[in-house]
């Protein structure tokens, strides 16, 4: 089987951007993907295309009907947060099968403010706040307080998260927020649902992001290995059955699976992984990953990032990007967005927020419902 | 209108809540034969298991414990806050969510593995669009 690279990958300034189309913002970033590696959308064999608020509205076929309309197969994906990287990992399995040896990626969102998930819906009366709650934060906010049941884990060192993502994301012109976010600030914001304040929930953002992917063979034959990096895994797993399912979702068990697999896949550790973006849809969740990707040993997490170990400069930076938390999480966009940070990192043009070396990097994205996909990227050496 | 198509009595707030006539209410379960996998709302297939035609129902318990909680201060409009969004594992089996009250809404005062009862009362007054009025279950603390 052949190796899959990316070799043309960009995304746009995360945003709002209400007066635009989401098939326009899905050619935008296209066209900058296809401009990183000199290629044409003549030159693309398929496009896989992820979006999840016009997920029955052929988003891909619009894209295309924006940048060239060459007849080629279009795959439109929805797998609730994991769009994005779901569309992602559909391109890398075409050229891993020999289909195709040269795809097309697009994750593309336009979305509203404010709170996401518990609005009802359902016969009788609304549920919310009768039956506890089903909005994000408290949904994610349950989740971090499973950590601190076991391991003490304390309010400020979820918050910590917060104001590390912050600050890496004033170091990415990308990031929808450049502002730093010092700890009071982070825990006297607005608590939404404890322990999540509003610094501590992902913003809501329109974004794109674009992939070209390609065999081996054509990478060589196209001159484009130089920049290329390497998909070293894809991994996508589901929930299983839990215990707790039906009242608490489980983001553990799916991460925990899908990088038994990635590390198995790339033939690495956890300890050769050199930067991780991962799914910080609220400052808790992020805590829960260090331990899900063996990133540190179980109940060590709290003091991972008390001791600065996932910071810039740190012995495995997380969310260099800023994050979903400042970076934004525009939710179709959002894995190859991911896939973007770190590409940028092992091609070493990552700047001011440069991890130093990088040579091996992980992406995460969990979609509640639940999808859970991984990539392992590998610098070309 | 409203108050004409009005059932006799309060409706359940979920289906898993059953008001039998003249006896006390209780959440029921729908209990797997083959792996006793608890699920809540009658189904026929196991989702743990994958066993087809072998889930009956069982009477779940009135007591637990609290496994987690958080304290929900912004919410959609119209939903009083704060109120305390609690998952509770309740004793014989089964986990349920819902709103913890009797205790005040601050994590000082709350512990995780807390003892509570679950309590039957009125659904904070919400009626459907035809004005009935709702049971719905609640958490409190045990002593
Ligand atoms: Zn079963």
């Amino acid at each position: 089987m052949t190796d899959a690279y990316v070799v043309g990958i960009d995304m746009i300034k995360f945003g709002r951007f209400p007066e635009r189309s989401v098939p326009d913002l899905g050619a935008e970033a296209a066209l900058l993907a296809l401009d990183d590696c000199g290629l044409k959308i003549q030159d693309m064999q398929a496009l896989y295309c992820g979006n999840l608020g016009q997920a029955n509205a052929m988003v891909g076929q619009r894209v295309l009907q924006e940048i060239g309309q060459t007849g080629i197969p279009v795959v439109n994906c929805a797998n609730a947060c994991a769009t994005g990287a779901t569309a992602f990992r559909e391109a890398w399995m075409s050229i891993k099968a020999g289909v195709y040896d040269v795809v097309l990626a697009v994750g593309v969102e336009q979305m509203g403010r404010g709170l996401l998930g518990g609005g009802g819906g359902g016969k009788g009366i609304p549920k919310e706040g009768l039956l506890g709650s089903g909005t994000m934060p408290a949904v994610f906010a349950e989740a971090g307080q499973e950590h601190a049941r076991k391991y003490g884990t304390t309010f400020e060192q979820f918050a910590k998260v917060s104001v590390k993502n912050h600050h890496h994301s004033t170091l990415n012109p990308k990031a929808m927020y450049q502002i730093e976010t010092p700890l009071e600030t982070v825990m006297n914001a607005e608590m939404i649902a404890y322990p999540n304040t509003k610094l501590m929930c992902s913003v809501n953002v329109d974004g794109s992001a674009a992939a070209v992917l390609c065999s081996e063979k054509k990478a060589r034959e196209l001159g484009l290995m130089g920049r290329a990096v390497k998909v070293a895994a894809s991994v996508l797993t589901s929930d299983p059955w839990q215990e707790r399912d039906l009242v608490m979702p489980d983001v553990n068990t799916c991460t925990r699976k899908a990088a038994a697999t990635a590390y198995e896949m790339a033939g690495i550790g956890p300890e050769d992984v050199n930067l991780v973006e991962l799914h910080d849809c609220f400052a808790t969740a992020e805590i829960l990953h260090y331990e899900n990707l063996g990133l540190c040993k179980d109940g060590e997490a709290g003091r991972m990032i008390d001791e600065g170990e996932s910071a810039l400069g740190g012995r495995v930076p997380v969310n260099v990007s800023g994050g979903l938390l400042s970076k934004g999480h525009p939710l179709g966009a959002t894995g190859i967005a991911n896939i973007y940070e770190v590409s940028t990192h092992l091609r070493g043009e990552a700047g001011k927020r440069q991890v130093e070396g990088a040579t091996v990097g992980l992406t995460h994205v969990i979609g509640l419902g639940s999808a859970c996909a991984l990539h392992v990227l590998e610098k070309v050496s | 209108m409203s108050e004409e198509n009005a059932a006799q009595g309060p409706l359940p707030v979920v289906d898993f809540l059953k008001l039998p006539e003249g006896g006390d209410p209780y959440l029921e379960g729908h209990k797997c034969k083959s792996c006793d996998a608890i699920f809540l709302g009658e189904r026929n297939i196991c989702s743990k298991c994958g066993t087809r035609g072998e889930i009956g129902p069982v009477k779940l318990g009135n007591t637990g414990t609290l496994y987690v909680y958080s304290i929900v201060h912004r919410s959609f409009p119209g939903i009083e806050v704060p109120y305390i969004s609690a998952i509770v594992d309740l004793d014989g089996g089964g986990t349920v969510k819902g709103n913890l009250i009797g205790v005040d809404p601050d994590p000082e005062k709350i512990e995780f593995g807390m003892p509570v009862e679950v309590v039957y009362k009125d659904a904070l007054g919400r009626k459907d669009k035809d004005g009935n009025s709702y049971t719905s279950y609640f958490f409190q603390p045990r002593s």
